[in-house]
């Protein structure tokens, strides 16, 4: 089937097969590889992007139902060499270690500051509930949610 | 142009932000995944459903029939590959013969069975589908303890009692221990099977370049060294034709400590086929086939006097092997053993170990690897000593602790504690918890009905893994430092992060000792050709063994630096600090720019010295070192719903000197995550026919966000001698010191209903139960 869509800003079109997972679309058809793929059934939200304004997870939806969308990834954060003020916070408070849930980590964290400019440590922790990450406790990931908000906020 | 590297901040000890940062935050980092080739196939790996069976057939005509499939491989067509190797040495060890796939019979589930090969994944998995494979299925046992037990079915035929090994150790005079003791007290405690669950799972790409004869591996590995000598020789390649790339690699606690069978099956493949392959393991798979922890079943006895003194420790561990040896299996539950006195000076100690095959996944090391274990028995073993005593915990702690003027400390195990102020974390977290006003608040919620815990544990570990005579492989570590004809600074080390920052700490080290900015260094790691050989990150070992390599290969070059600058300077009389050498007559300098261009223009050279800046170090450290700490833990318990919740969790932990403060405090954050996770949450359950039922994040319990609790963090300092930086290691303490101060704090808020034990995971049901019946556990 043949899909149109927009990836941080750029047209994309491929004809694909309706089984391919729209992960292995973007990390694949479109070479971003950025998106982690970390469980393959939408637990883990390593594959977290922002599809039409909304932080989806990219392992547990067919690229077909992606059609027509605008899709941001972890690499279309960054606007001209300069850091999203997310992906600074992260940098700054070390809210990643071994960097593989922190691409989704980070679309997450921006999904919850986009919706509540001040959230609290709960609402951050619920905020990342579908997100897993074996090392850092989540404690300098809310740190850095909580910087991020504070300077977006500025 | 040479004060344009200089620098007189120092940067250890500083909280810095992390230089592998902007790759990991942009997305543009190279995992094993990531990585694309031309002509790139896909491998899917069929593998067993049952515990134990007998192979009778696989048909596999269909699968390599089915469209994209270039070839399909059995374990038979696999028999010529080395067996995975064992690390481990006990005496009288039963090794089973562990082939990369099964050829007659399985062993466990998600044992390799075949691999299928096609031009694209999804095909790779549409034709591993088509495999036809007839079993004849055999009875499993997947219980350590049922395993020993008569009758029980062989995991392996030729050894019907399941037992691996009987291992033996005791120091002091135990039969005097316990004959003079006033009080003994006995407990069963088990340490569940873990699945580390690294965020990425293991992966492996691999292309044979056959006119060469050169096979490029990239793997998810810790030791990318350790892989390219074993799997070389699984594969009967020459180790020099071998390259081993570990790229990015997202996390490992243990689990990538090891050399696994598709490694060398896709080594294999690769061979074979003449294209480039890659296999990534899914998550169902990485529950099943990679490595789990623990898996513990010990029964302690401890032997006392009236007044608290430990007179001796008696210790038997049922060790749940799984099926095969992995690379360190039965060596892990001798760290236990060399574990087992903590920080306490008992000289009288006896362990047996029995190491028990069952058919479930091989159990190796896993963030602590047979300390958590140790230190879980013997803080669990002081609060229980204690409430029999009537002792309070930390007095109890305090009376039997290592004195500060007893170090080094030869302990009853035979280890030799380098430093310690075991007092000092302690006092500071009771200062921190409050203790003696929440020992109050506890007797008052208590007339009130409500469920309070205050738990301690005062944990000792085993770092920088280790001196060589004491490791498998070789216990050292190496570097090589090149200053490059601009003057900036390589580095090159055989550890391998997975996380851990040391591309920043090693940074840090550099830029100090050489007194230049670090953004002039660069470090580099994980690819066996660009990289001298080396061990790699384990055993909370990186900084204390690397670093030090790192050291000295620093201060060989450093007195290079002195006499190319004293030359250029035409003076013997110079210092060299700040990035430059400085002539203490006349003030005159040569920064390293100029100097290192000097060494390697080579227009001079004073006498005796060769041209260029480069120096290798390989280190050989003198002994482990021993971090030491002290957690509190408060918790609230509702009795209506078994729910624990964690008012406060305060680590205080004492890890020698500090490089970066940043990265430390994550490391405690992390190791804490996973000791609670263990402590609360997570338990690989296999069922009575070796079906591992908590296979998915869907059914193990992974801490989340909002399940972790705030940790307060902080520190006392003890540097260690062993190593001329100062630091101990600290990857690994806060899973050690975390589970016993949790269930110490959970214990002791139902103790006054008669609980004294309660095995991990303490899950919502098990403390309903013991509270609201008042039961024994």
């Amino acid at each position: 089937m043949k899909i149109h869509l927009t990836i941080n800003g750029k047209n994309y079109s491929h004809d694909v097969e309706p089984r391919l997972l729209l992960i292995h679309y973007l990390r694949e058809n479109a070479a971003l590889t950025g998106s982690h793929v970390g469980c393959e059934t939408s637990l883990c939200g390593a594959c977290t992007i922002e599809l039409d304004g909304k932080a989806v997870k990219s392992c547990t939806m067919f690229a077909v139902q992606a059609d027509g969308a605008k899709i941001t990834t972890i690499e279309g954060l960054a606007n001209d060499g300069k850091l999203h003020g997310v992906q600074e916070a992260f940098w700054n408070e070390h809210g990643l270690q071994c960097g593989f849930c922190t691409p989704g980590m980070i679309m997450a964290s921006k999904q919850i500051i986009d919706r509540n400019h001040a959230p609290s440590d709960a609402e951050i922790r619920h905020g990342l509930e579908g997100n897993l990450c074996r090392c850092t406790g989540y404690q300098h990931i809310v740190n850095a949610v909580k910087a991020a908000a504070a300077a977006a906020g500025k | 142009m040479a004060t344009t590297i200089t620098k007189t901040e120092t940067l250890v000890g500083k909280r810095i932000r992390r230089r592998e940062d902007p790759r990991l935050i942009t997305g543009t980092a190279t995992y094993v995944e990531d990585i694309q080739m031309p002509g790139m196939h896909y491998a899917a790996i069929v593998r067993s459903p049952h515990a134990a069976a007998n192979i009778r057939s696989i048909d596999v005509k269909a699968a390599a029939a089915a469209p994209g499939v270039v070839a399909v491989f059995t374990g038979k067509d696999t028999e010529k590959v080395g067996p995975v190797p064992c690390g481990a040495s006990l005496p009288d060890l039963r090794v089973p013969h562990h082939h990369i796939m099964a050829i007659d019979r399985v062993y466990y589930v998600g044992h390799a069975v075949a691999v299928v090969v096609a031009t694209d994944r999804y095909l790779a998995r549409d034709a591993a589908d088509l495999l036809e494979i007839d079993y004849d299925v055999l009875p499993a046992v997947a219980d350590p303890e049922k395993a020993l037990a008569p009758g029980a079915p062989a995991v392996h035929p030729q050894w019907p009692d399941n037992t691996a090994f009987n291992y033996h150790q005791e120091g002091g005079d135990i039969a005097k221990a316990f004959a003079d003791a006033d009080v003994v007290v006995k407990q069963r405690i088990t340490s569940q099977r873990l699945v580390p669950n690294a965020m990425e799972t293991r992966g492996v790409v691999a292309e044979w370049r056959g006119a060469d004869r050169q096979l490029n591996l990239y793997t998810s590995t810790q030791v990318p060294h350790l892989v390219r000598t074993l799997v070389a020789g699984m594969l009967g390649l020459e180790e020099n034709r071998m390259r081993v790339i570990a790229p990015e690699v997202g996390g490992g606690f243990g689990s990538k400590l090891n050399i696994y069978a598709e490694e060398a099956l896709m080594g294999f493949v690769a061979m074979k086929i003449g294209k480039p392959v890659k296999w990534i393991e899914s998550r169902r798979e990485n529950f099943l086939t990679t490595i789990h922890g623990r898996g513990h079943v010990d029964y302690y006895e401890v032997a006392a006097k009236k007044d608290g003194t430990i007179l001796g420790i008696k210790l038997k561990i049922i060790q749940d092997l799984g099926a095969y040896h992995q690379l360190l299996t039965p060596a892990i539950p001798t760290l236990s053993v060399l574990m087992m006195p903590g920080l306490y000076k008992t000289k009288n100690v006896s362990a047996d170990i029995v190491g028990v095959f069952t058919n479930c996944v091989p159990t190796d090391a896993y963030r602590g690897a047979g300390r958590p274990e140790a230190t879980h028995g013997i803080e669990r073993m002081v609060d229980i000593l204690a409430d029999e005593l009537g002792m309070d915990p930390a007095e109890i702690r305090l009376k039997n602790f290592v004195a500060n003027e007893e170090f080094p400390y030869p302990t009853a195990t035979g280890l030799t504690y380098d430093s310690g102020n075991y007092a000092a974390p302690l006092d500071k977290a009771m200062a921190l918890a409050d203790y003696s006003k929440i020992l109050q608040e506890q007797v008052e919620a208590r007339k009130q009905g409500k469920l309070v815990g205050i738990g301690i544990s005062t944990y000792g570990e085993i770092c920088a893994i280790g001196p060589s005579p004491a490791t498998p492989a070789g216990g050292w570590e190496s570097a090589t430092v090149k200053i490059e004809p601009s003057g900036t600074v390589t580095v090159m080390t055989g550890t391998c992060q997975t996380g851990q920052g040391e591309e920043t700490t090693f940074a840090q080290i550099a830029a100090d000792e050489l007194g230049v900015d670090i953004d002039n260094i660069l470090v580099l790691r994980g690819d066996t050709s660009i990289v001298q050989y080396g061990i790699g990150t384990f055993g909370s070992r990186a900084t204390a063994i690397g670093g030090t390599a790192l050291y000295f290969a620093l201060q060989e070059l450093k007195a290079k630096v002195k006499l190319f600058g004293a030359m250029l300077l035409e003076s013997d009389d110079v210092t060299f600090s700040g990035g430059q050498v400085t002539c203490n007559k006349s003030g005159k300098t040569k920064g390293l720019a100029e100097i290192a261009g000097a060494t390697y223009r080579a227009m001079k050279l004073p006498p005796n010295t060769e041209p260029g800046l480069v120096a290798t170090h390989f280190w050989e450290p003198p002994n482990f070192t021993f971090p030491f700490g002290a957690h509190i833990v408060i918790t609230d318990i509702d009795k209506e719903t078994g729910d624990i919740a964690i008012r406060r969790y305060i680590a205080v932990d004492d890890c020698g000197n500090i490089i970066n403060p940043l990265i430390v405090d994550g490391q405690v954050h992390g190791g804490v995550a996973q000791g609670l996770g263990q402590a609360l949450w997570e338990q690989a359950v296999y069922d009575d026919n070796g079906q591992l039922i908590t296979g998915e994040f869907m059914d193990y319990a992974m801490p989340r966000a909002h399940m972790m609790p705030w940790i307060e963090s902080s520190h006392t300092i003890t540097p260690t001698n062993v190593n001329p930086l100062g630091v101990k290691g600290v990857g690994e303490a806060g899973t050690i010191g975390c589970s016993p101060a949790v269930v110490n704090s959970v214990v002791d808020a139902l103790s006054h209903l008669g609980v004294r034990h309660i095995d991990m995971p303490l899950t919502p049901e098990k403390i309903w139960k013991l509270a609201n019946a008042g039961g024994t556990n």
